[in-house]
């Protein structure tokens, strides 16, 4: 094949890989997504004063279809937890997650019988950021983290597979559980797909 | 019948002499004027108040869980009078599964505070037009505010970690 081990590490793929995550970490727009206190301090982050666009997420939408970062900041309710899970399906791809507070994260204090007791039950999150609530210092220490884990993204390189399997492993392998499956005395044969 | 320390008071007054028997007890204390109302008129006791004592506005209505005493609700109105800015506080207590009439003729303000009181204590309301669960989802089991409901959560309670 013409295509085969072209798109494995060499300097094409990776400078392509290198523009987009450049691109994609320096202009996260976050969807505004403020459920209690923790609101307070992102919307302080996005003030003047701390200024969330030194770092390229200060484009706070109102609609998922054009946000890609997922800032949960506050107490998420059981009510509350069907509307985020389809906010979340209903961003784009790709998209991330930051879990902001005690609350978002563990439940926080609130051990009771209406809370969430976090959100990583319902929605995969990258970085988690503490604080009750955290200080607008402390969420771009978690943006900053997310931008990193973003450079590590591989879009268009394949990561060589630790381990290449061959034909005759396989046909090992399957000679393997064929003898397994004779020596078992209830005699019924697992078909190996 | 009327304590004696409301007999001066102008609306416990007049609701005593024109609706006689509707108003149990009440004190008046730290310039507040709590009623304990006849459940059975509740209603009656309200347009009274709204129509003839000039209060216009429903604060709140609210409930408490004296459980286990019985009977075991209390249903609290706290009534307030823009004209002259008086208040009054009529109380109503109500055992589990005894439903009261609705005040929803008298303030339409009672609507999503009788539904709060419905979701949270499970006091029905009668003649409600819509008493549906309004904090909780609508599937939700139980009373959360009564005082035999569970205190904690289910943190500790995740199996799969």
């Amino acid at each position: 094949m013409f295509l085969q081990n072209q798109f494995e590490r060499n300097f094409l793929t990776t400078s392509v890989d290198y523009v987009f995550n450049w691109a994609r970490k320096s202009a996260l727009w976050p969807l505004s997504f403020g459920l209690a206190c923790c609101a307070m301090e992102m919307i302080a982050s996005s003030t003047g004063r701390f200024d969330i666009a030194r770092f390229g997420a200060e484009v706070f939408r109102p609609s998922p279809r054009q946000a890609d970062l997922m800032i949960v900041a506050g107490t998420v309710t059981l009510k509350m937890g069907p509307v985020l899970r389809r906010l979340y399906d209903q961003m784009p791809d790709p998209k991330w997650v930051i879990s902001m507070g005690a609350c978002s994260s563990v439940g926080g204090p609130f051990n009771t019988y209406s809370v969430l007791q976090g959100v990583d039950k319902i929605v995969p999150v990258d970085v988690y950021v503490t604080g009750c609530p955290p200080r607008p210092e402390n969420l771009f220490y978690g943006l900053l983290k997310l931008q990193e884990k973003i450079d590590q993204m591989t879009t268009l390189v394949k990561r060589p597979t630790e381990v290449r399997l061959h034909e005759s492993m396989l046909e090992e392998f399957r000679r393997q559980v064929r003898i397994a499956q004779i020596n078992q005395p209830s005699g019924e044969l697992v078909t190996l797909a | 019948m009327l304590p004696e320390t409301l007999q001066q008071h102008e609306a416990a007054a007049a609701i005593d002499r024109d609706l006689p028997g509707a108003v149990a007890g009440g004190h008046d204390r730290l310039g507040e004027t709590t009623l304990e109302v006849d459940p059975a008129r509740i209603l009656e006791v309200c347009r009274y108040a709204k129509e003839r004592l000039g209060f216009n506005r429903l604060s709140a209505i609210t409930c408490v869980d004296w459980h286990p005493s019985q009977p075991r609700f209390e249903v609290v109105y706290h009534l307030h009078a823009i004209r002259g800015h008086r208040r009054l506080r009529l109380k109503c207590r109500v055992a589990e599964n005894q439903p009261l009439e609705s005040a929803i003729g008298v303030w339409r303000s009672a609507d999503w505070y009788e539904r709060e009181v419905f979701d949270m204590f499970g006091v029905e309301f009668r003649n409600h037009p819509n008493l549906s669960r309004i904090l909780m989802p609508l599937d939700w089991d139980g009373h959360p505010l009564r005082k035999d409901y569970p205190i904690h959560g289910f943190k500790y309670s995740y199996k799969d970690e």
